[in-house]
């Protein structure tokens, strides 16, 4: 616990203390970066990005080592993941425009291939690492203990460069994620700008590859923009919304990580983020289960009441279990089935509701009423008695007959 | 060609194939629907499931394990559709949410036990073990007709055989549903086909395969074989019966052409060790894949109005 307070409060070592610097700043630009692929409905091309890094980073060694170099170094390393993840955007990319298959074939394809060029790469290595570990093993699910301090360094760097990115370009980068024609029409350079969102996943991707490892690195793209979208409607939050879910995942889960031990840094960054999304998934206020499960149940009940008092005033027989309990519960109804004098009246004044509903749809077009269950409100809830004047006046020239018979 | 070949290369072989076929025959049709990422999810999920199955056994035996794999691939559709449903997510964010989420919850747990002893690992998981299904009890051709050798091939062969006899079965049987609802879900449902049960059933059946595949290769050959091998085939022809066949065809070929040159290819470099045939398995899955985006016939989008 001491351990986990200490790495919360920036006070477990120069080395823990940058990278959890880093990670918190990665995890920001992470949040932000993923949700541009979310709002374009790409979140699964990270996937392929994160595997197809693997044989970037094996070929950088292998040609390292041949240089006569350390192959471990990290630069080295990230510049070769980027290399090879380009080149897996731009098959995903090729694919789709040259040949008939789906971009989600093109995706499992250039994960799958990618990767298993990579794996090939890594078993060249251990044959020929003879002496000293590669632990290029590290890049799959994260490590941060045991890192260099050149390596804390470059993360940090990188985190900073990403946020810097991100703070200058946010505007035309939301543009063109929440609205691509209104962006080009706005004569923004939609695909450079395009351009650039890939390269700042792509970068996002590489220098998280020691932290969070390239097979979870989509989740920390994709968890904080799916997760702020369960809090608001507007563009502009969800961003920071995710960027906040991103940073405050990666910092309590680094923290945790550097101060248990045998706890991977990217599953528990994963797990953190997780939790917050499950929560949000229930919790949400508007878009939340529980909210909307209360929502239709009460839209439900609104629904039953209204029918029942309306074959109330027609006298017909209900059947309905839930329209007999409403009614009956809101004093409408007595036990034996009998209207009591309450439910006389409200169910003419939802005939009078209806008609007059009827009537209002048909003059007030502009108020595009149709977009929603207009029946259930209270009509005086939605117009001045002015224009409830209007509607009774058009209701008394008509025959009653022909109002409740026509279609809505 | 002697008894080294029977012993350690036949049964990997014969399994890579079994395994990458038992993958590219639903994989035609996953491809067909656009949900070819589905093999990357369930492959993604299987691992917690196999470390929740030896955690609750105890044992590194089969049986818990793919049970385990199995309730964990059919608890990640459930949360699929639950947050695609209820959270209004689009499926591709759902299906990546779910998978990253269960991987990393197996990684914790298996980290966190006490499994110093067993061989159950993330990278083990990832590449497989192709090279280590050896068959100890053949010294020569005549091991193939001998009922005592027999015995002994190693169980994933005849759980991956038993797989994909199974799926043939069910094609030749549900072929014309299958490729009804497949090219056309609102024809098929005005014919009274039941869609919904059918995609549900196809998912089944890719989680099946998917598991007992990845049981005995790891998860790149599953991911590969799901998508490489039938979009091949897509690319060189319009009939959906032959593509399978195709599909089959370009599956074996990667299986045994990865496999041989994984083994021998450094040798012939002059190199001693060999190396991951699960890894050149799927790169030459790749290879062949890219040679149908160049040539094969069929390989542009038509405008057939």
């Amino acid at each position: 616990m001491n351990n986990f307070l200490n790495a919360l409060i920036f006070n477990a070592g120069y080395n823990t203390n940058l990278v959890t610097f880093g990670a918190t700043l990665l995890g920001f630009s992470a949040g932000i970066s993923g949700t541009f692929l979310f709002l374009r409905k790409r979140a699964l091309v990270c996937d392929a990005i994160a595997h197809a890094t693997l044989p970037g980073i094996g070929l950088a060694f292998i040609t390292m080592v041949l240089l006569g170099g350390d192959g471990r170094n990290l630069a080295g390393l990230l510049t070769g993941s980027i290399v090879t993840a380009s080149l897996g955007t731009a098959t995903i990319s090729w694919i789709v425009h040259n040949t008939r298959l789906t971009e989600d074939a093109a995706i499992g394809a250039v994960l799958s291939v990618f990767f298993g060029f990579g794996i090939v790469l890594l078993t060249i290595i251990q044959s020929m690492a003879i002496g000293y570990q590669a632990g290029l093993e590290h890049f799959f699910l994260g490590a941060t203990a045991g890192m260099l301090f050149q390596d804390a360094i470059i993360i940090s760097l990188g985190g900073v460069l990403t946020v810097a990115t991100i703070l200058l370009l946010r505007r035309p980068m939301m543009l063109v994620a929440f609205d691509i024609n209104y962006a080009y029409t706005r004569g923004y350079n939609v695909q450079l700008v395009d351009f650039t969102i890939m390269a700042l996943v792509l970068a996002v991707t590489a220098i998280s590859l020691k932290i969070v490892g390239l097979i979870l690195i989509v989740a920390m793209l994709i968890i904080p923009a799916v997760t702020a979208r369960f809090w608001t409607e507007r563009s502009d939050h969800i961003l920071w919304i995710a960027s906040g879910i991103g940073a405050v995942s990666s910092y309590i889960g680094t923290a945790l990580s550097a101060s248990v031990s045998a706890l991977p840094t990217g599953p528990v960054i994963v797990i953190v983020c997780t939790s917050m999304f499950i929560f949000s998934l229930f919790l949400a206020p508007a878009r939340g289960i529980i909210v909307v499960m209360y929502n239709n149940w009460q839209f439900q009940k609104r629904v039953h009441l209204r029918q029942g008092l309306l074959a109330l005033a027609s006298s017909e027989v209900i059947r309905d279990a839930l329209t007999l309990k409403l009614l009956r519960r809101a004093k409408c109804l007595r036990k034996d089935g009998v209207a009591t004098s309450t439910g006389i009246i409200k169910a003419q004044q939802a005939v009078l509701d209806e008609r007059r509903w009827k009537i209002a749809l048909r003059i007030f077009e502009k108020y595009n009423l149709k977009s929603h269950y207009y029946r259930l409100t209270p009509i005086d809830v939605v117009f001045t008695s002015e224009e409830i004047a209007k509607i009774d006046s058009i209701l008394t020239e008509l025959p009653t007959t022909s109002i409740d018979n026509s279609i809505t | 060609m002697g008894v080294d070949f029977i012993q350690f290369s036949l049964t990997p072989i014969l399994i890579g194939v079994l395994a990458s076929v038992a993958c590219a025959l639903p994989g035609n049709f996953l491809i067909l629907r656009q949900q070819a990422l589905l093999g990357d999810a369930v492959s993604h999920v299987v691992f917690p499931g196999i470390v929740m199955g030896f955690l609750v056994s105890g044992t590194v035996s089969a049986t818990p394990m793919v049970m385990g794999a199995i309730s964990a691939a059919i608890i990640a559709v459930v949360c699929i559709e639950i947050i695609k449903r209820f959270g209004r997510i689009d499926p591709g964010a759902a299906m990546g949410i779910t998978f990253s989420s269960l991987f990393a919850s197996g990684v914790i747990a298996l980290e966190q036990s006490d499994t110093t002893t067993v061989h159950l690992d993330v990278e083990h998981a990832l590449m497989g073990n192709l090279e280590s299904l050896i068959w100890y009890e053949a010294n020569g051709w005549h091991s193939l007709i001998e009922p005592a050798s027999l015995a002994q091939l190693p169980h994933e062969l005849n759980r991956l055989a038993l797989v994909c006899i199974i799926i043939l079965v069910l094609l030749f049987i549900f072929w014309r549903p299958l490729k009804i609802s497949t090219f056309d879900e609102y024809f098929a449902r005005t014919t009274g086909l039941p869609t919904i049960t059918i995609s549900l059933c196809l998912t089944m059946i890719s989680t099946i395969s998917a598991v007992t595949a990845f049981d005995a290769v790891g998860c790149i050959i599953v991911i590969a074989m799901f998508i490489c091998p039938p979009a091949t085939a897509r690319l060189i022809t319009n009939r959906l019966y032959f593509q399978v066949w195709w599909s089959v065809g370009f599956a074996s070929l990667s299986a045994v052409l990865g496999y041989i040159l994984a083994g021998y290819g450094p040798l012939w470099l002059g190199v001693e060790n060999s190396v991951s045939a699960a890894g050149m398995i799927a790169t030459i899955s790749g290879f062949i894949l890219g040679l149908a985006c160049l040539f094969g016939q069929y390989r542009a989008r038509t405008n057939c109005s």
